[in-house]
């Protein structure tokens, strides 16, 4: 067990750090910087920003994705807003205030000086957005608008209706489409990048799949960056995409960048209940709706009437009962786990009692139904278009579904990951929210690091190395690495097995949810660790992948991101075993306080745990990045 | 001169600007023929004096010109565009219910053109080809009796059922058309699309109801 | 519920394609319609054969991934739907139900029912965007936007990309599509200023692209996920029409 020491913080106050940076961070002539191939995979809001910022600078971009255009990442679905500090609601609201909100948000499990740039940079954000078109909401004179968001006591929330996600991402999109028509950015879409390419230790280029084909490519660049999002698709039932996957950051970490608290994944309070064994996944209803929405249960267990027909003194208004000064807004792991310990008391609602209720009358009875609709109204089509039911009528029923990955590649403060040259950046890395991911900076967290903080760390990069040209695509670290991909997908073809890749992924997910999620316990994380084990055995031998690689072949991509997770998986487990605490979103039963609240451990845990591959799924090294607080003081985290 | 724009929004601009005119011109059209209405003596001397000043006046002939412009363009271009749309096509689906979003006659401008249009050849050849070209007996002012050679003409049952049809053909063309052409030239601002909207209906229905009636009181007059 | 399929299936661009029918015994009312093509999918791969390709991803209506021509209608029965969110209780326990992929010249099948609509992308690369730098943002307040303003943006900003209004138009026509680009643009200060050169680049494209005409039947819009109004296409041939008499370059 080593410790993690260079992390590359700047010195100087909080404050300057960042500042301290740009003004000592290498540069690169203009005229240099279309020398210089940087391969960006991933087209949300990280990845397109970064490319599309970079392209701008002069840098000659590749970006790739697996969907069939560039608009359709993932960032597409965030709902609820991004967050600034641009305190123009005049509620005291400034950098330090939002940096605190976030670190104590993480419950102090972040490193500090990447909190704190996230919030230094949110007001740009917003002057960028902006300017690219972005439709934000707006006051009657044309001012911005906000609204509050969970874990906060300030309006700091820019949104735009229910599609803030898509829109912000629309305008990176644009952003990288007009790079695209300069020339700057190369757009390879439909392709999914299989594994990370390494010449003398350093990330010089990928292998991806163009999908429509079943070719296999080479790319070589000077740097690769990751920007590839969370895996909470492992746990199969999520609010993510079907094509969300842990693929590109876990072949990276097998090639050496180190995977940083990975079992840390955020379980979205506000989610559409399960509804049946087929089902393919939760939709995410956004956040904002506890603005206005106030989440029951009824007092009695095993209730049989109609929402409607329970009193108020029969319902138990629960998150207003114990945390009455944030109420239906605390954060979201405190909301889940407190539905998770609802509906295990036997008070869940809905045919299969997993759900709780999420009531608009007051809020329709004090505002009208006209000003609860232009908030929520699309969320409400959405609702009523899914399940039938018309929410201004009757109460949604809602319930926690796994939702962000605040784990991913551990990154230092420049988001480069322990392979030099090697950039993961967004949801894909682990930096900036700690054990729990407050609402709305998840948006703001992708496009910092792509419009902001990647633009000046990657040119530092550039700036410091002494190879400057591109490596050639018939080096043999390329066929190595081709060979090895080929190898396993024959592996995948030629098993003739009776299962889909579908299976085995609801089956492990199943396990990972139930031992690895809201709720954990040593004994849970250790038998599972012994079934993810055998399921990976099973799915070895067991697996049936139908057709051949060099078409389209959708099981054979869902059979690669699926072996992927089965190694992600136990790792997942490893590392919620190793944290002998309470923090964030990772709660282990053994840590708790009387009342039931995490108890956390800053004697022995107050570090971030980067894993490093070593050839040995089970046995991974681990290295500690200590946390060091200098103008913080980690406090016991309450929302009451 | 069609195949030389570059870009569907000119060619459907082309096809709304020369619609409108030729939608205006049924306006003066129909105010002509609704003179056949009056009392039979009148009507044969107002009429023929009024196809004798426009077959005269200079600007009314330039504007002739014009008018034949006007449906020649907006027939090639309706060719030109069906080819297009041909194209863009591609394979359609083998099942096809798109549609139900959208009324039939929308749909099937170029049908109801083409009625329209092989009426217009008929109707060419009846009335303008021989009043210009043909002979035609003078009435009592010495002007061409072109009320008797219509008045005629709408005795035969048949004629007058043929004339419905295209007249019913040419209400729903203008039903959409109308309303299309001032979308397609760009009246965004959705209040004035609304009367838009009405005042075409209303236009298609004047017009076609009017139309209608000049053959079928003709017809029932002259049923003796 | 018991349902009958005819999906078209197509090996790749050149294939001819052809409907092949399945039968599912086991379909539930709540199953959304893609989880129904999950089922047979399963199925299908366990006896060895080849799964039905579509498209699909967020499955929550925003990503415009999926879509399919189902019983001839683009994304199905429902109006302002997308494919994912249809649920199978719009259907009848013995539906026939006809899947195809949405059809267009611009649209070429890639296999089964994915088609390939970077045509789309293609529009916005030649002008959809505002062109500004990142780090040239003024202050985001500086230049006030009113709330009808953002508001009605925002109305055209909404398009998924799906290209349902393409296979619903009887033309095949990208109008609402970029229309709606358009209209978002023009309508907010920041993108006011381009809108002469981004309209007459993107209604070039749309052409080169092999996309019909408008012919204002309005199907587009009641098809149309997001419910974008066809008003944007008539500003659009306004912007066009604005920017070929008065634009100079």
């Amino acid at each position: 067990m080593t410790k993690i020491t260079d992390t590359k913080v700047p010195a100087g106050p909080l404050a300057e750090k960042w500042s301290n940076y740009k003004a000592t961070a290498k540069l690169v002539s203009p005229n240099n910087r279309k020398k210089f191939e940087v391969i960006v995979v991933g087209t949300g809001l990280a990845g397109a920003s970064a490319a599309a910022s970079l392209a701008e600078m002069g840098y000659n971009v590749k970006s790739f994705c697996f969907q069939d255009s560039a608009r359709r990442a993932h960032s597409v679905a965030a709902q609820g807003g991004v967050n600034a500090a641009k305190n123009y609601r005049n509620d005291g609201d400034n950098v330090y205030r939002m940096f605190y909100d976030t670190i104590k948000g993480g419950d102090f499990r972040s490193r500090e000086a990447n909190t704190y740039r996230l919030a230094e940079c949110s007001a740009s954000l917003i002057d960028q957005a902006v300017a690219q078109g972005v439709p934000f909401g707006r006051e009657y004179g044309g001012y911005l608008r906000n609204r509050s968001f969970g874990g906060v006591q300030v309006s700091r929330t820019f949104y735009a209706r229910g599609q803030t996600g898509q829109q912000l991402l629309l305008g990176s999109y644009q952003a990288l489409l007009r790079q695209q028509k300069k020339g700057k950015v190369k757009l390879y879409t439909r392709h999914e990048m299989l594994d990370l390419v390494l010449i003398d230790g350093k990330a010089r280029g990928i292998i991806a799949r163009n999908l429509d084909t079943g070719e296999i490519e080479r790319y070589a660049a000077n740097t690769v960056v990751l920007a590839t999002g969370g895996f909470g698709k492992i746990y199969y039932l999520s609010t993510l995409a079907m094509g969300c996957n842990a693929s590109a950051i876990w072949r990276a970490h097998k090639k050496g960048a180190y995977m940083a608290n990975p079992s840390w994944t955020q379980i979205h309070p506000t989610c559409l209940p399960q509804s049946g064994e087929y089902q393919s996944k939760l939709t995410l209803m956004s956040e904002s709706l506890r603005n206005d929405g106030r989440i029951w249960v009824p007092e009695a267990k095993s209730e049989t009437r109609p929402p409607g027909e329970i009193p108020e003194e029969e319902r138990d208004y629960y998150l207003e009962r114990k945390y009455p000064s944030f109420g239906n807004l605390a954060p979201r792991d405190i909301a889940s786990r407190a539905a998770k310990e609802q509906i295990d008391l036997g008070k869940g609602i809905g045919p299969l009692k997993n759900a709780v209720y999420l009531d608009f009358s007051k809020a329709i009875e004090e505002n009208g139904k006209d000003i609860i609709a232009e908030r929520y109204g699309n969320l409400f089509t959405m609702y009523r278009k899914i399940t039938g039911i018309d929410a201004y009528k009757e109460p949604m029923k809602i319930s926690p579904a796994a939702h962000f990955s605040m784990g991913g590649l551990w990154v230092d403060y420049e988001l480069m990951t322990s392979i030099p040259g090697l950039f993961a950046i967004g949801e894909a890395n682990f930096s900036d929210h700690g054990a729990n991911r407050l609402g709305a900076n998840s948006l703001l967290q992708a496009c910092v690091d792509g419009y902001f903080v990647l633009p000046y760390t990657l040119q530092n990069y550039i700036g410091n190395e002494t190879d400057r040209s591109t490596p050639p695509i018939d080096h043999p670290a390329f066929a190595e690495a081709e060979d090895k991909v080929n190898r396993q997908m024959e592996r995948f073809l030629s098993c003739k097995g009776k299962r889909t890749a579908e299976d085995f992924h609801k089956i492990l997910g199943r396990e990972l949810y139930d031992k690895c999620g809201l709720l954990r316990t040593k004994k849970g994380l250790e038998e599972a660790i012994q079934n993810i084990r055998r399921i990976r055995k099973e799915f070895e031998e067991d697996l049936m992948v139908p057709g051949d690689a060099k078409e389209v072949n959708s099981e054979l991509e869902k059979a690669g991101r699926v072996a992927d997770y089965m190694e992600l998986a136990e790792l997942m487990c490893i590392d919620a075993l190793e944290r002998e605490e309470s923090c964030g979103a990772h709660f282990r039963a053994e840590h708790q306080t009387g009342e039931g609240e995490a108890r956390r451990d800053d004697e022995n845990f107050s570090y971030s745990a980067a894993w490093e591959w070593t050839g040995n799924i089970s046995a991974p090294n681990l290295k500690k990045e200590p946390l060091i607080f200098e103008t913080v003081t980690p406090t016991i985290r309450s929302y009451k | 001169m069609i195949w030389f724009i570059k870009n569907s929004v000119t060619r459907k601009n082309l096809m709304a600007l020369t619609g409108l005119f030729l939608s205006f011109f049924l306006i003066v059209h129909l105010a002509g023929n609704l003179q056949l209405l009056l009392p039979e003596v009148q009507a044969k001397l107002q009429y023929n004096a009024y196809s004798q000043f426009l077959g005269g006046n200079p600007l009314v002939i330039l504007i002739s010109f014009v008018l034949y412009a006007c449906i020649i363009l907006h027939t090639v271009d309706a060719i030109y565009l069906g080819i297009k749309r041909k194209k863009a096509n591609g394979v359609s689906c083998s099942k096809d219910k798109r549609g139900r979003a959208s009324t039939w006659y929308s749909r099937h401008m170029m049908a109801l053109g083409i009625i329209v249009f092989v009426f217009l050849v008929i109707h060419f050849k009846d009335y303008w080809y021989r009043y210009k070209f043909g002979e035609l007996p003078l009435d009592e002012n010495g002007n061409k009796d072109l009320y008797t050679l219509v008045i005629v003409s709408f005795e035969q049952l048949w004629y007058v059922i043929l004339y419905v049809i295209a007249i019913v053909a040419l209400g729903y063309h203008l039903l959409h058309g109308v309303f299309s052409a001032h979308r397609s030239i760009g009246l965004y601002h959705p209040v004035y699309n609304s009367i838009i909207k009405v005042l075409g209906i209303i236009f298609a229905l004047v017009i076609t109801i009017g139309y209608i009636i000049i053959p079928i009181f003709i017809y029932i007059n002259h049923q003796t | 519920m018991k349902i009958i399929l005819k999906i078209w299936r197509q090996k790749n661009r050149q294939d001819k394609g052809e409907f092949c029918d399945y039968v599912l015994e086991d379909v539930t009312r709540d199953m959304s319609f893609l989880e129904m093509l999950d089922m047979l999918n399963n199925k299908l791969v366990k006896q060895g054969d080849r799964a039905v390709e579509f498209d699909h991803d967020c499955r929550e209506g925003i990503c415009g991934q999926c879509g399919v021509m189902i019983n001839g209608i683009a994304h199905g029965s429902l109006k302002n739907t997308t494919t994912c969110q249809l649920h199978m209780r719009e259907f009848k326990d013995g539906d026939t139900i006809y899947v195809e992929p949405f059809k267009a010249s611009a649209f070429p099948v890639v296999r089964d029912l994915k088609v390939d609509r970077s045509s789309l992308d293609h529009i916005i690369v030649s002008g959809g965007y505002v062109s500004v730098d990142t780090g040239q943002a003024p202050e985001a307040n500086n230049i006030p936007v009113t709330y009808e303003e953002a508001e009605s943006a925002f109305d055209a900003a909404a398009c998924i990309g799906c290209g349902a209004c393409v296979a619903s138009c009887k033309n095949s026509s990208a109008a609402l599509f970029t229309g709606a680009k358009i209209t978002h643009l023009a309508r907010l200060p920041q993108g006011e200023k381009e809108t002469a050169s981004r309209t007459m680049a993107m209604v070039d494209q749309m052409e080169q692209e092999n996309f019909g005409h408008c012919s204002n039947t309005e199907a587009c819009q009641v098809e149309c996920p997001e419910n974008i109004s066809v008003l944007t296409i008539a500003r659009m041939n306004y912007e066009y029409n604005r920017a070929k008499i008065l634009f100079k370059k």
